[in-house]
């Protein structure tokens, strides 16, 4: 395997901050990320237990606006766009006819027919595309990837609303999770969303690409007391998995389905349609063969993408995610496994690298923050 | 950090200490730093014999596995016992931490690799 060049990779508008603070940095969905800057444990604990500062300005953003928006949204997203109030944010699917996934997303709605999809960096193209052709029958309703408009920096941890607060006149105590409001940052325009990918609480802002360093440098100096400190994709990927999100390309993908990957909450089940509804009736009515589940390891080793489950010498799952946790200080892990050995307490075995070696399927999330 | 110059090493990334007939074997700053914190280190049972070049064993990160590779072959005869419960040490101390003593086949093999100046060299 050739590296790409560097060069040839995106950058997004921390880049040259990235750089000058030593990060280690590495090709992510064709972007030139950091994957660490203090180290994957630290800056995990970090996020655990203070506030840990993201570049998530990979993500991609496709907005839908015209009259028919919430219809054209309606029928792409599998969650119930109607249930939003302008100002509110849900998780959805982007599905196939299969109820398979094209990708997941959050869904924002800015206005009453103006709706904001925040897509993985890997699938923005693909995910545009796929939504102009799906809602071209929809009428009055127009798709914009608007990705480049947006810097996107997360400031994740039980700190975060203490250390963003004296920062921007919006009230944070009055936004509640999964809520946004626009406002000001460090003097620039922005929008704050009460979301994240770390099981934490947190915020989202979206910044004009100007502005981010001014906004990451005015972060990092509000929460020094606090001892905030800047996060790569290495700990977002441990943190998201300790709180059992499911990351696109490991453990959803289109082979995948909505209840496959036991995701059924994120189904607007009384919409009258939308693309991939019939197939998510069918298999809730027949039932499943297989499912994602959380899994502990008992033997020594961790289990990782791609590794087998098997039963004697015969795979009959595949581990989708895992790790040794920095928090839980466990290695765990999801992956499908046929449907009779999902409930928890249900042993696996799992092929690591030639060793067949235990586990034990847990009720997920892993890690659950306490609420204050 | 400085790379001793009592010891040789290896494209591998790999460190060996020649001490008469026996060897210790770990691996070096360079390759903690692009591990990154080490949670794991699996290492072969005390008797085995190790070929220069091949693997030995494994060293598991937050990110990613990798295997040790030998740089010299023989017969293991101690692990280190302090790696299990504290394989961070590898990141903290790199060229202390060593993983497994060899009886070395032939200790005149060392000759063949890398020494501190040419290792740094080959890291830039």
């Amino acid at each position: 395997m050739t590296d790409t060049s560097v060069d040839e990779l995106k950058k997004t508008p921390l880049n040259a901050r990235h750089r000058a603070s030593n990060a280690r940095m590495v090709p992510f969905a064709g972007w030139d990320m950091p994957v660490e800057y203090s180290g994957i444990t630290e800056e995990h604990l970090a996020v655990r237990t203070r506030a840990g500062l993201f570049d998530v300005s990979h993500m991609g953003e496709i907005e839908i606006a015209g009259k028919n928006a919430l219809a054209a949204v309606q029928r792409i997203s599998c969650n119930d766009a109607a249930a939003l109030e302008v100002g509110q944010a849900q998780y959805s699917g982007l599905l196939t006819p299969d109820g398979t996934f094209v990708d997941d997303l959050l869904v924002y709605r800015m206005a009453a027919s103006h709706f904001m999809l925040v897509a993985n960096a890997s699938n923005v193209k693909k995910d545009f595309a796929w939504i102009n052709e799906q809602i071209k029958q929809v009428g009055d309703a127009a798709a914009v990837d608007t990705s480049s408009r947006y810097a996107l920096i997360a400031l994740q941890g039980p700190a975060s609303q203490d250390v963003l607060q004296p920062l921007t006149g919006l009230d944070l105590s009055e936004l509640r999770y999964y809520h946004f409001g626009h406002g000001e940052v460090a003097g620039g325009r922005v929008t704050i969303s009460r979301t994240g990918y770390t099981g934490e609480d947190g915020f989202e802002i979206f910044v004009p690409p100007a502005m981010a360093d001014r906004v990451w440098q005015g972060i990092l100096e509000s929460g020094r007391s606090a001892d905030v400190i800047p996060c790569g994709l290495g700990a977002r990927d441990t943190l998201r998995l300790e709180a059992a999100m499911r990351l696109w390309g490991n453990d959803i993908d289109e082979s995948t389905t909505v209840m496959e990957a036991g995701m059924d909450w994120i189904v607007g089940w009384g919409k009258s349609d939308f693309i991939g509804r019939s197939s998510l009736h069918e298999q809730k009515e027949k039932g499943l063969t297989r499912r994602l589940v959380g899994f502990e390891m008992e033997d020594r080793g961790i289990a990782r993408h791609g590794y087998s489950v098997i039963a004697g010498d015969r795979p009959v799952g595949v581990v989708t995610s895992g790790t040794q946790t920095p928090f839980l200080k466990k290695a765990i892990g999801m992956a499908y496994v046929p449907i009779d050995s999902a409930l928890p307490g249900s042993g696996i075995t799992i092929d690591i690298r030639g060793r067949a070696s235990q586990a034990r399927v847990v009720s997920i999330p892993f890690y659950k923050r306490s609420r204050r | 950090m400085a790379y001793p110059d009592d010891r040789k090493y290896t494209k591998d990334h790999e460190w060996v200490r020649v001490s008469g007939d026996t060897a210790e074997v770990g691996i070096t700053d360079y390759a903690q730093q692009q591990l990154g914190d080490v949670v794991y280190v699996d290492l072969p049972d005390v008797g085995r014999t190790i070929t220069a070049g091949e693997s030995f064993g494994s060293i598991e990160s937050v990110k990613a596995v990798s295997e040790l590779f030998a740089p010299m072959s023989g017969e293991v005869v101690e692990t280190n016992p302090y790696l299990k419960d504290h394989p961070e040490s590898v990141n903290k101390d790199p060229h202390t931490t060593w993983m497994v003593k060899v009886r070395l086949s032939d200790p005149g093999a060392a000759s063949g690799l890398l020494d501190s100046g040419q290792y740094e060299t080959l890291i830039g």
